[in-house]
């Protein structure tokens, strides 16, 4: 048995898990209709390989990975693809998201398996069927996890098995290592061939004992080298960081990959989907859901994605006063815009809420500085100064204070006696940050285009400048040359004449010696266009409001100012 | 009366030598006020200022000539920094010169479009590619929404369209400081 | 609808002061049962003065009266500065103390934590700025409860009858005797005032005051950083003086138990809002404010510093603060 470190803060919440252990895993009802996101991983958006009306097979690839930053989409079940449309995305946003939304046929038709030998196929190949498998981490980042195993360089690496599970209510990672163990083990064998671990450790926290047994086990009947440590049950200590410290005693900052430090951390979850994927070939089309919360029944069920939350609500019987729902757990869950919105990779675990199960926070007071936050938090952060900035909108100030560190893990807001939503400012100052970087990034890019194309137009000012004093200086030893010039040289006159008029003091304009060919072509052009546009009459002018017209007027006028404006420069830079 | 006299002057050569060089051993270099305030400024090249680019409007600011309120893109915001950065006082948007609008990009209706590349010639950033009687977009993540494309266009193809908010772009809102709870 | 945690302990900064008054209450039992219950009258009025200002306050400023109000802070104000004034002190006196510190020094900067001074502290200096005499007639431990009641009331002082000197007076005035000063055993062996530790009866106080203290520690209340380096602070550097010259500097023991010590560094020291909040900060400040409190007690005119020497330390706390930030996670060997 190892040496077990310590991290710093935690809390310690009644944990409720102990509702839905009590019955063994169910395979969730197939449902008529299922939305299936094509974004469910962190990365690119993978591109929809079908249209409505096509019917798939279950298990065949609908969303194909976006690059090597993303992962695969699969059909849950065979049917029919009835639309590829944005819908309501499985996100406290509400904000809709391309989605291939598939009426079943009950038939659960599975596509041909194409299971790899892991020993014998070189990993590029093994990473990239987990990637087009769409396989993600299943302990609610989905980062893909081919993108994880690489075998270490020059540093014996170790493999962390995450069962840790330490939010309070979740129970799916619980109940897969009880009853699906010997599958984790042989997932965490392929994980750990990849990535050339030395030494493979699953932490599990100590108020799961079964799991801990089961575990134990599976790593015995299956003769690996694996072992098993049991953690004080202390949130967050299923944390990647935090568990991979509590185990290693390393600690991985932010911004740095856990590789560079000699380890890799895998949920269990994620470890049976890679069986799943390489042994026996099936993509990942299902998890292992918590339903629980302010149900009749919390239980934990296997659901297809794009199963609507609601669907598994009514199995387990939410009571009549639900009336939210969070996915994941109460101290990091997220608020769903309605209960329909569907299961995806992340969804680890369905909550119904009520007013009585997470009553409203008491009024936010102002910090008294207690400190508590700072007691608690397992990032060694100063919550309470990143609180003070973010507030008041000091973001650089708030970075200085390791922003960025913060694992949104909730303790600092569960122990405020202030009732501040100190993770809510976190999380405020975050996407507020990342905006601005995106508008910097686009501004930067824009001046820069700007600059060039003026640069351009410079240069092309003073070629054409230089030409044209090359043509007069060539034209006028001709001119010099010949008395009267021919008629086939009338183009190569013109500079000349126009030096002739100047020199009489008359005032001439070049285009006015021949019509210019193109801006016939325009006004030909414009005509035609003109015509084709009385055919279609515009619509939507008849009942203008009077704002209306008075904007379109407003716009027609700045429209007018800018013409003038941009022919005043013009003439400026000609000058 | 003499020896305070020398004092007081020693004291004031001493202190003053020792300023004037700290002012230039921990001398910041410091970006010429008009990167700075062109830093602040959206980049979106519109013109709405009265000046040919933003680059033009900064210049102008920084001597004096134009008001720091003339900028529509880039709203209340990017007055109050650039009242902060000027020491001045925040003033409104001057409407003269435009309101705040929405983010938007210029979008062409490709069957409409003739190929003149009126607009081409008229984007400030190079966003619309196409040739002579070719049809011509834009490049959405390229275009500022300066809308001076729009009246180049001779047949008017080109409407603005306000760039919507993804789950990529979404941003969690202020907490509502709650003094009272809810009942 | 709030987002996530959506679970919170049960915890309120209205616990929070109201542990803070329990704490207090066994110092606050010994001191009735040996010098009578005239503190009690002027805990009473001064926690009235304390809720009417904030009261008043809080209307002028626009704030929900009754969840500030019911946050107790104001109460616990009071209750500190009461405690560290001597239990005679005229009512006006109470009264004016604890509105400067609850209208000016906390509700002008801002209300609750927005403070950055010490707004029981700050009110005690400038008392004892502006009426010396009152602030340092302390009664002798038999002073009956209808004089302490009419002292209170504004009555007439016959000052030598009724009042001593403070040990940390007592000694100051003895080791200070330009004609012939006395060592620190002298003045102790002959002061009336002085116990078996400290001064006579107020080490049992000091001593319930500790006990208060830790109960807050267990509580999780405050951390032990700012108590353990307040009195390790007094101790070393009384303690250093003391190794000079035991005849003209008294024993960091006494230095312990006497005046404000064990009130200060369980109860004023370790206010959260004007005091620095990382650890090692947390150190610094204690350590500060001991130093100070030691070198006004043993060369100042005042006799006792922990007021000014807090009020020192809560000037530095945004600089402590900003340059003892802790390591973050995974960013220790930066």
């Amino acid at each position: 048995m190892g040496k077990l470190f310590d991290f710093h803060g935690g809390v310690k919440p009644q944990t409720h898990k102990q509702h839905s252990t009590r019955e063994p895993i169910a395979v969730a009802p197939l449902p008529d209709l299922l939305v299936v996101p094509l974004h469910q991983s962190i990365g690119g958006t993978p591109h929809p390989l079908v249209q409505a009306g096509e019917s798939v097979m279950k298990g065949q690839r609908i969303g194909a990975a976006d690059g090597n930053v993303s992962a695969a989409v699969h059909a849950p079940t065979s049917g029919q693809v009835i639309a590829v449309e944005p819908r309501v995305m499985t996100h406290t946003s509400g904000l809709p998201m391309l989605s291939v939304v598939i009426e079943s046929d009950g038939e659960e038709a599975w596509v041909a398996p194409e299971p790899v030998n892991y020993r014998s196929t070189p990993p590029d190949e093994i990473r990239d069927q987990l990637r087009d498998a769409g396989v993600v981490g299943l302990g609610g980042a989905v980062f893909p996890s081919h993108l994880k195993l690489n075998a270490g360089k020059d540093m014996p690496m170790t493999l962390v098995l995450n069962g840790a599970e330490c939010e309070p209510y979740i129970t799916c990672d619980d109940m897969l290592m009880r009853e699906r163990a010997q599958d984790i083990v042989r997932g965490g064998r392929i994980m750990r061939d990849m990535l050339g671990a030395g030494q493979v450790l699953i932490g599990i926290e100590d108020n799961k004992p079964e799991a801990a047994a089961a575990m134990r086990a599976a790593v015995a009947a299956l003769g690996e080298d694996m072992r098993v440590i049991v953690v004080p049950t202390r949130y967050p200590a299923g944390g990647a960081k935090q568990l991979i410290r509590s185990l290693t005693g390393i600690e991985v900052p932010h911004s740095k990959r856990s590789t560079d430090f000699g380890v890799q951390c895998f949920n269990v979850g994620t470890a049976y989907a890679i069986h799943q994927a390489i042994d026996l070939g099936r993509p990942l089309i299902s998890r292992i859901v918590t339903v629980s919360g302010n149900v009749e029944r919390p239980r934990n069920y296997e659901v297809l994605f794009g199963t609507p939350m609601s669907h598994l609500l009514q199995l387990a019987g939410a009571k009549p006063d639900t009336d939210r729902t969070l996915m994941g757990g109460p101290m990091m869950g997220y608020l769903m815009p309605n209960p329909d919105v569907p299961v995806v990779k992340a969804t680890n675990c369905v909550i119904a809420g009520s007013r009585a199960l997470f009553p409203p926070s008491p009024p936010e007071m102002p910090c008294i500085r207690c400190t508590a936050c700072v007691e608690v938090c397992p990032a060694d952060l100063q919550p309470h100064e990143m609180y003070w900035f973010a507030r008041a909108r000091n973001f650089g100030k708030a970075q200085e204070y390791h922003l960025f560190d913060c694992i949104e893990c909730g303790c600092c807001a569960y122990v405020c006696p202030s009732h501040i939503p100190l993770v809510d400012y976190y999380r405020f100052a975050k996407t507020e940050i990342w905006a601005r970087e995106r508008e910097k990034e686009a501004a930067d890019q824009a001046r820069a285009r700007f600059e060039f194309r003026n640069l351009r137009e410079e240069r092309d000012q003073q070629e054409k400048t230089a030409k044209l004093a090359a043509k007069t200086a060539a034209s006028r030893q001709t001119a010099e040359k010949r008395v009267a010039p021919k008629p086939s040289a009338i183009a190569d006159a013109r500079p000349a004449a126009i030096e002739a008029a100047h020199a009489e003091g008359t005032v001439a304009s070049a285009p006015a010696l021949s019509v210019d060919p193109k801006k016939a072509l325009i006004e030909a052009a414009i005509e035609r266009a003109r015509k084709q546009r009385e055919a279609i009459a515009p619509k939507n002018t008849e009942n203008l409001s009077e704002a209306q017209k008075a904007e379109i007027a407003e716009i027609e006028a700045r429209r007018a100012k800018i013409r003038e404006m941009a022919k005043t420069h013009d003439e400026d830079a000609s000058k | 009366m003499l020896t305070a006299l020398l004092v007081m002057s020693l004291g004031a050569v001493v202190l003053g030598a020792a300023l004037g060089w700290a002012a230039i051993r921990f001398k910041v270099e410091g970006d010429p006020l008009v990167d700075k305030i062109d830093a602040i400024l959206p980049q979106t090249q519109c013109g709405q200022c009265g000046h040919p680019g933003c680059r033009p409007y900064a210049t102008a600011i920084a001597k004096g000539e134009a008001d720091i309120n003339q900028c529509p893109p880039g709203g209340e915001e990017g007055i109050r920094k650039l009242a902060d950065l000027l020491g001045r006082e925040f003033k409104p948007l001057n409407a003269e010169h435009g309101v705040e609008k929405p983010k938007s990009v210029a979008v062409i209706d490709e069957v409409t479009c003739i190929g003149c590349t009126l607009c081409i010639q008229a984007c400030p950033v190079d966003a619309i590619v196409g040739a002579a009687k070719q049809m011509h977009t834009v490049v959405a993540p390229l275009c500022t929404g300066c809308e001076l494309c729009l009246p180049p266009c001779p047949v008017n193809c080109i409407t603005m369209e306000p760039i919507g908010e993804s789950v990529e772009t979404w941003k969690w809102k202020y907490p509502v400081v709650r003094i009272k709870a809810a009942a | 609808m709030n987002n996530s945690p959506y679970i919170r302990q049960p915890a309120s900064v209205q616990t929070v002061m109201l542990k803070v008054l329990l704490a207090l209450l066994p110092g606050i039992g010994a001191y009735v049962w040996l010098f009578g219950a005239g503190v009690l009258v002027n805990l009473a009025i001064a926690s009235a003065a304390a809720l009417a200002g904030e009261a008043l306050m809080l209307k002028a400023r626009g704030r929900p009266l009754d969840i500030y109000l019911a946050d107790l802070s104001a109460v616990v104000t009071a209750w500190l500065i009461v405690l560290t004034f001597p239990p005679i002190v005229p009512w006006w006196l109470t009264v004016a103390a604890t509105l400067f510190a609850i209208v000016i020094v906390k509700q002008l900067y801002g209300g609750l934590g927005q403070n950055p001074f010490n707004p029981a502290m700050a009110a005690y200096a400038i008392m004892i700025v502006a009426f010396p005499a009152l602030i340092s007639q302390w009664p002798h431990s038999g002073l009956d409860f209808a004089t302490q009641l009419d002292l209170i009331r504004g009555g007439s002082r016959n000052i030598d009858a009724i009042t001593g000197a403070t040990p940390l007076d007592a000694l100051r005035t003895g080791l200070r005797q330009a004609v012939t000063p006395m060592t620190v055993q002298q003045v102790i062996a002959g002061g009336p005032a002085f116990g078996v530790l400290g001064g006579k009866g107020w080490e049992w106080i000091a001593g319930c005051y500790l006990l208060g203290g830790l109960w807050l520690w267990q509580q999780r209340v405050i951390t032990w950083h700012l108590p353990l380096a307040f009195l390790a602070g007094i101790a070393v550097f009384a303690g250093a003086l003391w190794g000079i010259d035991p005849g003209a500097f008294a024993s960091p023991l006494f230095h312990l138990v006497s005046g404000g010590t064990l009130l200060g560094a369980f109860f004023i020291v370790t206010d959260p809002v004007s005091g620095a909040t990382t650890p090692r900060g947390k150190l610094i400040f204690a350590v500060g404010v001991a130093l100070i409190t030691v070198i006004i007690r043993t060369f100042g005119a005042y006799p006792d510093g922990i007021a000014f020497a807090v009020l020192l330390m809560n000037i530095c706390v945004p600089l402590i603060d900003m340059k003892t930030q802790p390591p973050v996670f995974g960013h220790k060997d930066d």
